[in-house]
Parts: structure tokens; sequence; C-alpha cells
């Protein structure tokens, strides 16, 4: 055979595998909303950027006649390519081909590609499509899956790991995901758990949907597993392109650049986003966006734990990322849930050098036994424990209410926030007024000819002299009282002037966050 | 949401230290397990699964240890046995039910 013969040959083979489970199987695929997994990647990536390797990989299951089997590909595609320009690790798996079902091969292939995002030090994609661990194959599916997860171990902090999750992802296979940095999700598509609704039913006879179970909506607004909702498979790649437009592309580098452009200040008047009296609540997102470049704000986990708010903006055209309590939901308390989601994402900032932005204004902690027996005391020491870690700039604005612990959790000087900064509407004290002053005048108020009258009295004595941020000031634990309306600007210069931080902190191999 | 939405949202409020702030409550505030204190006299079921024997019946005296019930439950056999000597004020279930995990098995007094 000449060249030309052979490359007629590689074609002819290419075609073989490239047709993945065939017609039949990828007409079901289609027919509930969902792309093959080669269009998948060829949606997110930049045109004809996908090169794809170990096409002609076979599986290697042996028992059961599956060596009589032909599995294109081993049902998972793998390549590299460029996502706005930046290059990029990626895989798909194919539920045409058995299900996208896991076998040692399969897992090779998938471990390959992640060696090669963490050597190259470029993000790994990560789209999940498949039945499960091939039980023909038995313990090398399991081999496989450890494989995996020991891999987005170790790549955990050095490269971002994101997991689109666009079918069943199911049993053991959800710990990879679980063990990235973010879980995108797509409504009716995505479903996740690891005992399914038939075991449920068979063992504990209890009836559940896989929607109700482990759908879209169940892992973004209850479980917090997933960080991103989408309706379809299109705005969920739309939310990854945003998404990798804030993040740096590894540990080392910087997230990119961005033209400087002010907030959309028709829109987001910094002096009507939240009202002076601390019992009144706003959208803290009204505030954040008059602050950010382009009012642009991408805000993670939106749907989970709602007293919190995170995400990532640009100041100065650079990302930086955003905790911000909400007194919109459980007027901003810091709860089990929340202080997960602000943990985590703050020690994402961290590992990624993206410098960290507090917007403070909570009552202090969600009183309840259901938060007690939840573990609310190692749950939120999280928080103390990640911003104490972090050493990002970090800078503190108490816009309103800073109250007990709360106030110490939320990045302030204590847990060595760079700067503190205060509206003059910030109250930092060690409860509400009310609280405060029933239990420092409680003789007074209970020996009063009128009890109530003196209450009130004394209530409002405690809030002139203390619900106000000079006391703090006083002790230097607020750097300056600021105007809302300087706000950026005092924000951009206190960003521009800690570019060059450096941070030594005690030798030692990790600590022990109360995980 | 954006500020002209306010008048449309009926707020809630809750209660920190003694003060009253308006805010809207997550659905999963809402609905939270409300605490009710441990019966020590009911036994409940530690884990879903399948009633497979029943060894008593109400009224009938039990020595502290003694077979109760015997709860199925993923493959295992789980003995329920008697926490003191007393007797059988009400049986909450039959042979071959399925039970959810904290259900009521037994009351005894």
């Amino acid at each position: 055979m000449g060249i030309k013969e052979k490359s007629i040959d590689l074609k002819k083979r290419m075609k073989n595998a490239l047709s993945g489970g065939g017609e039949k199987a990828i007409e079901k695929q289609k027919a509930i909303g969902k792309l093959t997994a080669r269009e998948r990647i060829i949606a997110l990536l930049d045109p004809k950027s996908f090169y794809e390797y170990d096409l002609f990989v076979e599986h290697a299951g042996k028992d059961f006649d599956m060596d009589k089997k032909y599995l294109p590909g081993d049902g998972v595609i793998t390549g590299t390519g460029t996502l706005s320009g930046h290059p990029i690790c990626i895989y798909a798996q194919d539920f045409t081909v058995a299900g996208g079902s896991l076998g040692w091969m399969h897992a090779k292939k998938i471990t390959k590609i992640m060696d090669h995002a963490l050597k190259l030090k470029v993000p790994l994609i990560g789209i999940n499509d498949s039945g499960g661990a091939r039980i023909q194959e038995g313990v090398n599916s399991l081999a496989g899956y450890g494989e995996i997860f020991f891999r987005n171990t170790l790549a955990s902090g050095v490269i971002p790991q994101i997991s689109v999750i666009l079918g069943p992802c199911a049993g053991g296979a959800v710990y990879s995901p679980a063990l990235t940095d973010f879980v995108f999700t797509v409504e009716k598509i995505t479903k996740m758990f690891i005992t399914g609704p038939e075991v449920i039913k068979t063992v504990l006879g209890e009836e559940i949907s896989m929607e109700a179970l482990g759908g879209a909506k169940v892992h973004c607004e209850t479980t917090g597993v997933a960080h991103f909702y989408a309706e379809s498979e299109e705005e969920c790649f739309n939310q990854i392109k945003q998404l990798v437009s804030f993040i740096p592309w590894n540990n080392i580098n910087k997230a990119e650049k961005f033209p400087k452009k002010s907030p959309k200040t028709k829109r987001y008047k910094m002096e009507e986003a939240m009202p002076a009296d601390p019992k009144q609540p706003y959208d803290v997102r009204n505030v954040i966006k008059a602050i950010v470049d382009d009012s642009d704000f991408l805000e993670i986990q939106e749907l989970f734990a709602k007293n919190i708010v995170i995400g990532f903006s640009r100041i100065n055209g650079e990302t930086i990322g955003i905790v911000a309590n909400q007194p919109l939901y459980l007027a901003g308390v810091l709860d089990v849930d929340s202080s997960n989601k602000a943990a985590r994402f703050i020690r994402y900032c961290d590992a990624f050098n993206i410098p960290l932005f507090t917007l403070v204004d909570l009552p202090g902690y969600l009183p309840g036994v259901d938060q007690e027996h939840a573990g609310v005391i190692r749950h939120g020491a999280k928080v103390l424990y990640a911003y104490s870690e972090a050493t990002v700039p970090k800078i503190t604005l108490i816009t309103r209410k800073a109250y007990g612990g709360g106030y110490i959790a939320m990045c302030s000087h204590h847990l060595r926030a760079d700067f503190v900064f205060a509206w003059p509407t910030a109250e930092i004290a060690v409860m509400g007024p009310e609280g405060a002053a029933n239990i420092i005048f409680r003789k007074e108020i209970t020996t009063a000819k009128d009890p109530e009258e003196m209450r009130k009295q004394k209530v409002k004595e405690y809030k002139e002299k203390f619900a106000n941020p000079y006391v703090a000031a006083a002790y230097g634990y607020i750097d300056a009282v600021i105007e809302p309306n300087e706000t950026r600007k005092i924000i951009m210069h206190a960003l521009d002037i800690s570019k060059e931080k450096k941070v030594q902190t005690p030798m030692k191999k990790h600590g022990i966050p109360p995980f | 949401m954006d500020k002209n939405d306010d008048k449309k949202i009926r707020f809630s409020s809750i209660n920190i230290d003694g003060v009253k702030y308006k805010t809207l409550l997550t659905e999963k505030f809402k609905h939270r397990t409300p605490y009710v204190e441990t019966n020590l006299n009911i036994m409940t079921a530690f884990i879903p699964g399948t009633i497979v024997d029943v060894y008593i019946k109400e009224g009938k005296k039990v020595k502290e240890g003694d077979t109760l019930l015997i709860l199925e439950a993923m493959k295992m056999r789980n003995v329920i046995q008697a926490p003191y000597a007393g007797s059988i004020k009400k049986l909450y279930v039959q042979k071959g039910d399925l039970v959810s995990k904290n259900q009521a098995l037994v009351e005894m007094e």
C-alpha cells in the first residue's frame, strides 16, 4: 500500500470509530434534548480548535463475551482545544456507546488527559454522561474510578477543574464532579445520585423520581453539590464560557485582564441600593453591581444558601472574588449551608490568587435546634478557617450590621483583612441594640415603673452610643469610614496597592480545616 | 431583584437576638424539621427497612434484652431488644411492614 492507500485506510478506520453508538442510539440521545458527546465538545470549544486523541483505543473487557464486542473509543472522547483562545483539556463520555459505561480503558483515556492537563497546567473540563461502572469489567471499573478521583485531588488547586453533568452520573461516578471546582447542571438532563430511585424503592420502600432525587434543581438548590443551573445544554455552555473568562488558567498565572469599565450607574445607584435601617431587606447584588466593572457579576451557587452571595466580578479589569451577606434572605445570617458555600469559595479564590472582596451586613448566626444539631459550630468554623488561611489581598466593606461572631467571621482585621472599610451606616457591635440593651440594662428595665418605656429609652441610648462604625474605628478595627459614593474609587486603590502582597505562614504539610 | 420589584414581594421576618428583621425565607428554612423531644419509651426504626419477625403482643411482659422484633435493612437482620424490663403498651407494626427511618415500632411502659 502506498501513502494514499494508507490514508484511505485511516479514513475508513476513523469513520468507523467516529460512528459512536450508531444511528439508533444517537437518535435516542437527541430525542431527550441531548447533543452527542462530540457535538458537545465542538459546541463548547472555539470553532475548529478541537483535536481528538485515543480514538482507536479499544476496551479491555474479556468476560461475558465482551471480547467479541467493538465499542468505538470505548465510550469516551478525549482531546485538547481552545476556549476563548486559551488551551484546554477536555473529555466527554459518549452515552451512545454502551451507555457511556466506565471500563478500564475508558478510565485510562480520562486519566491520560487529566495527567496531560496537570502537566501542561491548563484547565480540565469533564462532560459526564454515563450509566456508571461497566459491570462486565468488574473490579477494573472500580480501579478506573479510583484513578480518576486521585487525579482530581492532585489537580485540585493547581488547575481549574470543571464538571458538566449532561446525563446520568450515578454511584461512585458522582465523586469525580464532587472533587472538582465547579459543577454545571441542566434541567431534565442532569441526574446525580449515589443510589438511584429503584434501589431506594426496593430497599427502603420510598418512592421518588430521578428528577426529584438528583435532578439539576435539587443539586443547585438543596444539596449544594452543583454550582450552575441551566435550562438547556446551550445555556450551560454559555455559562461555562462566562466562568472561564473570570478564572486564571492555573495557580501560577493571573486571570486575563479585561479593559476597565465603569459600573452602570444609571441602573445601579449606590445611595438607593441599601436602606439605612438595619432591619430592612435589600438585594446586596445591587450594591455589588454599583461597585464593579460594567456592573458585571457572575453569581455562583445562586440558588443554594441564598443568604450569602458569592461570585466573580472585575475591578479595574482584574478578577475579584466577592462574598456578601444577603439581607434579602434570612436577614443575611450565617448558617450551615451559607458557611459551607462561602468557605469553599474563599479557598478557591485563595488557591488561584484571586483577591477577595467581602461585603458585610449580617445580624449573626441563625438560631435553632436544627442548626445546632446539624453542626453549625464546625461548619461555621470553616469560614473563619478559610479567611484566616487566605493570603490573597483581602478587602472588607461593612455596609450595615456586623454583629457578634458574624463580624469576626466576615473577614475582619482580626482574620488579617488588609483593609476594612465601613459606610457611615455601619454598626459594629456585639449584638443588635435591642438585644444588648435588654441584657445590660435588665435590672433598670425590670425594676422601672414603666418597664416598656424604660426599655425603649435604654435601647435608644445604646443605639446612639454603639450602633455606629466609630467605636470600632476608635480601636483601629476599621481603617476608614467612607462615603458610599467613594466606594469604588477606594476599593480600586486598595486592590491596586495590594498587588505585591506576600505573606509568610508557618511551615506545614497542610492544615486541618473542620471539613 | 431590582429595586422596583420591592413592593410586589411579600416579606416575612426572622428574630435574631431579640431583633425582628424583615426578610425572605428560603425553602429549606421553611421546611426545616421542628425539634421533638425523644420519648425513651418508644422504640423507633433507626434505619428504613422491613419488619420480618414480631415476637411480642400488646400487654406482654418482657425482660431487659428480650428480642421484640427483627428489622431487616440493607440485607442485615437487626434485632430490636427491650431496653429495660417492662410491658408492651402498644405495637405499631406487624410482620411484613415496610418502615421508614424514625418510625415508631413499639411503645413500652
